[in-house]
């Protein structure tokens, strides 16, 4: 199982620079969660003290919002792309 | 530049300097540019303002520009027109329509590339970026143009005609792609990601872009002879423009131009079918759910507001309100303005009307009260919109009497 998991640039300080990682889990939120205990300090950066996911940060699967799937009870097939992505871009 | 003090997160507060950087590294909240608005106030006054150049550059000292070397192409200090006409027919005796459909490209987005492209210039990009709704596109290939600077513009791939020739007559790189704006917006923040030497004027630049929206508030209060008005009608999209316009109200009065402390209402504008952030405030939450947008005002059809938390608590904490209008309600909006003030509009600013004639209806704007309404884009830009219930009055032969016989009733004096 290898699902890719692609960083923006502001988080690669704490992946050693990698723009992409490769991980494994059942759901989108598994999957960050094993990005994190990989590379420590990113899930204080994703999540808030509840565990949702802070207002700021937008998450896509396979290129889709995954608040318009099942959040990150969202299951992810091998192969598939998750992006992590600032919320905060675009419009006027 | 001497009175920027950094960027600021609008979150946390943590300080970055003011280089290429939109989200804050810790909690990815925004970045604002941070003034010191003491030193400006020392420096500015209504006279040395009024003396200024008739573009959004007489506001410099406001904005986060260093030197006077911009790239002017004349936009700003557009029209505030009183709409007698309009304001009778709706019952609002005092009612201004602030036209920027009179800016070079024909929106109000040129006020903000204007900015952002002096800035990228500054920073020493050689190319600039955008994923664009359509008139944000315009203005980026025009100005980019002008400046002699690489563009690279990406919209989706159903823009109205009108939009995507005033885009790529410009002769930048124009990428439709296949998806809808956010579609669109979340590609070009991951590409902001793997390439940093390029100014996107909505991402990584987007504090310094945001910006120039201010000028809209600056230039209502200046042409309103340094006064503020009661409320405001603003469209949104993203929410950037109507933040922005509360920021302008407040630094006119932080930097000494204002006498008192403005009180503007703030309400937003927004088309039915793509309309986050009303529903939000309808429904007295926080939380705003993206969604898929579904609207003949493809310039507000963002479904994943980046500023629409902040637009919604712009608009609560300033006693507006919120509309949301069908894609029917726009087209007689858009009708409505051209009928009664000579302005044609674009669809957004069909929303803006429709949503001023819902709260005047709703008893949010009171007749007493002093409106502004903010149409930021011109009408020959959706045209698509109107070719169905806009045509010739009659269509005769070259002849007299057919002329007569064709408008008899219709004409006094026929």
């Amino acid at each position: 199982m290898s699902i890719i998991v692609r960083i923006p640039s502001q988080l690669r300080e704490l992946t050693d620079g990698l723009g992409e990682i490769s991980l494994s889990g059942a759901t989108v939120g598994e999957t960050l969660k094993e990005l994190d205990s990989k590379y420590p300090g990113i899930g204080e950066r994703l999540f808030d003290e509840a565990g949702n996911l802070r207002r700021f940060v937008n998450v896509f699967l396979a290129d889709e919002d995954v608040r318009f799937l099942d959040g990150l009870d969202t299951p992810v097939q091998d192969g598939q792309t998750i992006s992590v992505v600032p919320a905060v871009a675009g419009g006027c | 530049m001497e009175f920027i003090t950094g960027l600021k997160c609008k979150e946390c507060g943590r300080m970055y300097p003011a280089k290429a950087l939109h989200v804050c590294d810790f909690c990815f909240g925004p970045l604002e540019v941070d003034y010191d608005y003491d030193a400006i106030k020392g420096s500015i006054s209504r006279e040395s303002i009024e003396a200024g150049p008739r573009s959004i550059w007489r506001y410099s000292a406001l904005l986060p520009v260093e030197g006077d070397d911009n790239l002017s192409m004349g936009t700003g200090f557009t029209p505030l027109v009183r709409a007698e006409r309009l304001g009778a027919e709706l019952g609002l005796p005092s009612l201004w329509v602030k036209n920027d459909t009179a800016n070079p490209t024909g929106s109000f987005k040129d006020r903000v590339v204007s900015v952002s492209l002096a800035k990228a210039r500054e920073l020493g990009f050689k190319v600039v970026a955008c994923a664009s709704t359509g008139n944000l596109a315009n203005a980026v290939a025009a100005h980019s143009a002008r400046a002699g600077i690489e563009s690279l513009v990406f919209i989706p791939h159903d823009l109205e005609v009108a939009k995507v020739v005033t885009t790529a007559v410009y002769g930048g790189h124009l990428v439709a792609v296949d998806g809808n704006y956010d579609d669109v917006n979340r590609l070009c923040a991951e590409l902001t990601s793997e390439h940093d030497d390029w100014a996107f004027v909505n991402v990584n630049v987007r504090p310094y872009y945001a910006e120039g929206s201010k000028t809209l508030a600056f230039e209502v209060a200046e042409q309103m002879g340094w006064h503020t008005p009661d409320h405001v009608v603003v469209p949104v999209a993203s929410g950037s423009q109507l933040t922005k316009i509360a920021k302008g109200f407040k630094e006119l009065y932080a930097v000494g131009l204002l006498d008192e402390e403005p009180h503007v209402r703030i309400s937003g504008a927004q088309a039915l079918g793509c309309s986050p952030v009303a529903e939000a405030f309808k429904s007295g939450k926080d939380v705003i759910r993206p969604v898929k947008p579904n609207t003949i005002a493809k310039s507000l059809a963002i479904g994943n507001p980046a500023d629409g938390w902040y637009a919604l608590d712009t608009v609560r904490s300033t006693g507006g309100s919120f509309a949301s209008v069908t894609d029917e309600e726009i087209i007689e909006g858009i009708k409505i303005l051209a009928r009664t003030e000579g302005i044609f509009a674009e669809t957004a600013g069909g929303v803006t009307i429709a949503s001023l004639i819902k709260l005047i209806s709703e008893g949010v704007i009171r007749p007493d009260e002093r409106v502004v309404i903010f149409i930021t884009g011109h009408g020959l830009k959706t045209v698509e919109a109107l070719t169905s219930s806009v045509h010739p009055t009659v269509t005769i032969a070259p002849k007299m009497d057919a002329f007569v016989e064709a408008m008899a009733g219709r004409l006094a004096g026929l």
